[in-house]
């Protein structure tokens, strides 16, 4: 051969790529559900937050933070979506370990916080100022509580499934959800629209995914013994 | 001659029946308020005449008046209430319905219902009971405790005024209490309509609420549910809320005992004050 070298690169790189495409596509285990939440369209533009009128919270951000109703990413990933088993669930521990839920610069951390039924929540203020937590329950109990600097954190629990939508009445562009479920498959994408259900015994499930502004959808998935297919929903996005 | 009555008795028997069957039931809801007691099936009746025009057929505050009105009718069906002696997000007790039905809300359309005697008003609490599940599945709050009223004195009041700025009243209601905070006119209620935070400057001995201490008291220990005002029951021992409720006396222009003792200490003191407010500006 003229050049030996190339051609042992040549394999190697094809070993190589041979190798790494295998790792990639391995399959999951059984009982896991994976998948990948997307849009078409286009969303609208998260406006920055002007937190003027809170100097302590303003000062924590060396550039103002945007709005969160629609957080995207690459390859037109939707972040902030709840997917859960909706129908099939075959019976879901029930939750001891609390959730928190921070007020920090004048944001909900996380933004969208995501509870069974009677699981503890715990909320806290991290800042200077004070705020009042008042999620706006419907099937649960609405209630209305301040927290000022230095205050314990509040507990709670909700004993309905709803999604809770939790705002401050002090700083308005402070918006956040509580989604309380009933079953403990549930999870939420981040900025890479990524998901994954573990722990599914093999049957037939419904999965539902919730977006805080373009609604919801749902999707049936067999769990068998082998690998389940990824399971891809896509949301119809508008600039508005 | 042999009687037609019989046949006749039958067949208006059987219609009686039939038309019972089609009938809805009579709610049988019951309340109890002191020695009286309200029936639902009686409220029904005096709903329809005197309340359905703004809280509607369902209760759910869209009668056709609603439309016009601010702020809006309650909707029972949330079995949201502003005026409680039970913690926020617990349901009120049946006097406290009856009070509010009494008492009527001040600035608003809702009017005291003197006109009625006690006994229709208690008749009404138990009717719009039957708006919301809720009230069968829970029961109602536990009412809280209101110890006795701390003395009235300057120290009170100063203390009343460091609590007021600690618990950053002053971000909706104002730094002299006037509805005007910096928070004050984004504030929305909890169905997204705009409202405005209590001026204690309008003069009126009356809050939505009531118009004693006593009431004051409650109305930030358990808070308005359904409003931007939450409730400080975690953060104020008992008598820091009194010291509270003294203070928030001197921003009304009322002839209380509070101002008197306010308005005589002031001019010689004015400068000792720490001003109320922002302290965090930039």
């Amino acid at each position: 051969m003229r050049r030996p070298r190339m051609a042992i690169f040549a394999l190697v790189g094809l070993l190589g790529s041979a190798l790494l495409v295998l790792a990639a596509t391995r399959p999951p285990a059984a009982g896991t559900v994976s998948g990948t939440v997307t849009y078409t369209g286009t969303p609208p533009k998260m406006k920055p937050i002007d937190m003027a009128k809170e100097p302590s919270c303003a000062k924590q951000h060396a550039t103002p933070v945007m709005t969160e109703n629609v957080v995207t990413g690459p390859n037109n990933a939707l972040g902030w979506v709840v997917v859960y088993v909706s129908a099939g669930d075959q019976g879901s521990a029930a939750a001891t370990t609390a959730v928190r839920y921070d007020q920090k610069g004048c944001q909900y951390v996380p933004h969208v916080a995501v509870m069974q039924t009677n699981q503890p929540l715990e909320i806290y203020n991290d800042d200077q100022t004070s705020h009042n937590i008042h999620p706006l329950a419907k099937d649960n109990a609405e209630w209305n509580k301040s927290q000022p600097p230095g205050a314990p954190p509040i507990h709670a629990t909700y004993d309905k499934p709803e999604f809770i939508p939790v705002k401050c009445n002090v700083h308005p562009w402070m918006h956040g959800y509580f989604i309380v479920l009933s079953t403990s498959h549930y999870a939420v994408t981040g900025e890479d629209g990524a998901f994954t259900l573990k722990g599914l015994p093999p049957g037939k499930y419904t999965l539902t995914a919730w977006h805080e502004r373009f609604g919801t959808q749902t999707q049936e998935v067999t769990v068998g013994d082998g690998a389940t297919p990824p399971v891809k929903f896509v949301f119809k996005a508008l600039p508005y | 001659m042999r009687p037609q009555t019989p046949w006749l008795a039958v067949v208006s028997g059987l219609g009686i029946l039939l038309l019972s069957a089609g009938a809805q039931p009579l709610p049988a809801q019951e309340v109890h308020i002191g020695k009286l007691t309200g029936h639902a099936a009686a409220g029904q009746k005096d709903y329809g005449r005197y309340c359905v025009g703004c809280h509607g057929p369902d209760g759910d505050g869209t009668g056709e008046n609603a439309m016009w009105i601010d702020p809006k009718p309650r909707d029972f069906t949330a079995a949201t209430f502003k005026c409680r002696s039970t913690p926020t997000g617990t349901l009120p007790t049946d006097q406290d319905l009856f009070d509010a039905v009494t008492r009527g809300f001040v600035t608003t359309n809702m009017p005291p219902w003197l006109p009625l005697t006690d006994q229709t008003r208690a008749d009404l609490v138990a009717y719009i009971q039957t708006f919301s599940p809720r009230w069968k599945t829970q029961g109602p709050g536990k009412p809280i405790t209101i110890p006795a009223e701390t003395p009235t004195n300057i120290e009170s009041i100063l203390r009343g005024r460091d609590q007021f700025q600690r618990l950053e009243c002053w971000k909706c209601h104002g730094t002299a209490g006037h509805g005007d905070g910096p928070s004050a006119s984004t504030l929305t209620d909890s169905k997204d309509n705009p409202i405005r935070p209590y001026n204690f400057a309008a003069g009126t001995p009356r809050f939505k609420c009531g118009e004693t201490n006593q009431d004051i008291y409650r109305i930030f220990m358990t808070g308005v549910d359904g409003t931007p005002m939450p409730s400080f029951a975690d953060q104020l021992q008992p008598n820091e809320a009194w010291d509270l409720v003294h203070f928030l006396r001197t921003l009304q222009p009322l002839k209380t005992p509070e101002a008197a003792i306010w308005t005589a200490w002031l001019p010689a003191h004015a400068k000792e004050l720490k001003p109320l407010g922002e302290t965090n500006a930039p």
